[in-house]
């Protein structure tokens, strides 16, 4: 019964083999409710809808049971910058 | 278990084609724009809003077939969804996104004046 945020990890860890990977239960106890932070290199040439439908897709067995679902953030490996410096970054890129 | 059966008939595809062409931009919600159900919904029913572009909404929680079907049309699990131009845009994460980084406004814009 229900959708652990476990299984959650678990099936996008299998299926887009992230590299970073935050799953939050946003449920508070009313269901499952989950926010997700994920970096994976297999978004990378992939615009935002292209990423979420990804992820939408690896979790196509557990959606049946989520009620909520927040992709907050699915970046590739180069965009995901640990916090400081956003500007370091930003010309590093170019 | 498997489903084999599909909500969207040929028929609610055409119907479905003809409503995100015969508008400039589509949201497909919980609630009704002066009335959401659903915090999501009412996110992006906000920002439409504060960008000041006329749009029409249609309440999925009153039609259980629509529901289903649209799921399947927009290859798009969940609701609200939001169609610009005939396209389909996101949810509500991309649409907050692409509100943020001004791509949302530049997208009406097109869209408006198209």
């Amino acid at each position: 019964m229900g959708v652990t945020k476990e299984e959650v990890e678990a099936a996008l860890t299998s299926k887009l083999k992230p590299s970073h990977l935050e799953v939050i239960d946003t449920s508070g106890g009313c269901g499952a409710s989950f926010a997700i932070e994920i970096v994976s290199e297999q978004f990378e040439g992939k615009r935002l809808l292209e990423r979420h439908r990804l992820v939408n897709s690896a979790l196509e067995e557990q959606m049946k049971e989520i009620h909520a679902l927040s992709i907050k953030k699915a970046l590739t490996p180069a965009q995901w910058q640990p916090q400081d410096e956003p500007k370091e970054a930003e010309s590093a890129s170019h | 278990s498997v489903r084999c059966f599909s909500a969207l008939t040929p028929e609610l595809k055409s119907t479905l084609d003809k409503v995100v062409t015969s508008h400039k931009v589509v949201l497909f919600m919980k609630g009704t724009k002066d009335f959401p159900q659903c915090g999501f919904s009412n996110t992006v029913v906000q920002i439409l809003k504060s960008l000041n572009v006329p749009f029409e909404t249609l309440n999925i929680l009153e039609n259980e077939l629509l529901r289903q079907g649209l799921k399947e049309y927009s290859n798009w699990p969940t609701f609200p969804q939001l169609y610009i131009d005939g396209e389909f845009f996101g949810g509500c994460d991309i649409t907050i996104e692409a509100y943020k980084s001004g791509e949302l406004q530049e997208l009406l814009e097109k869209a408006m004046c198209s």
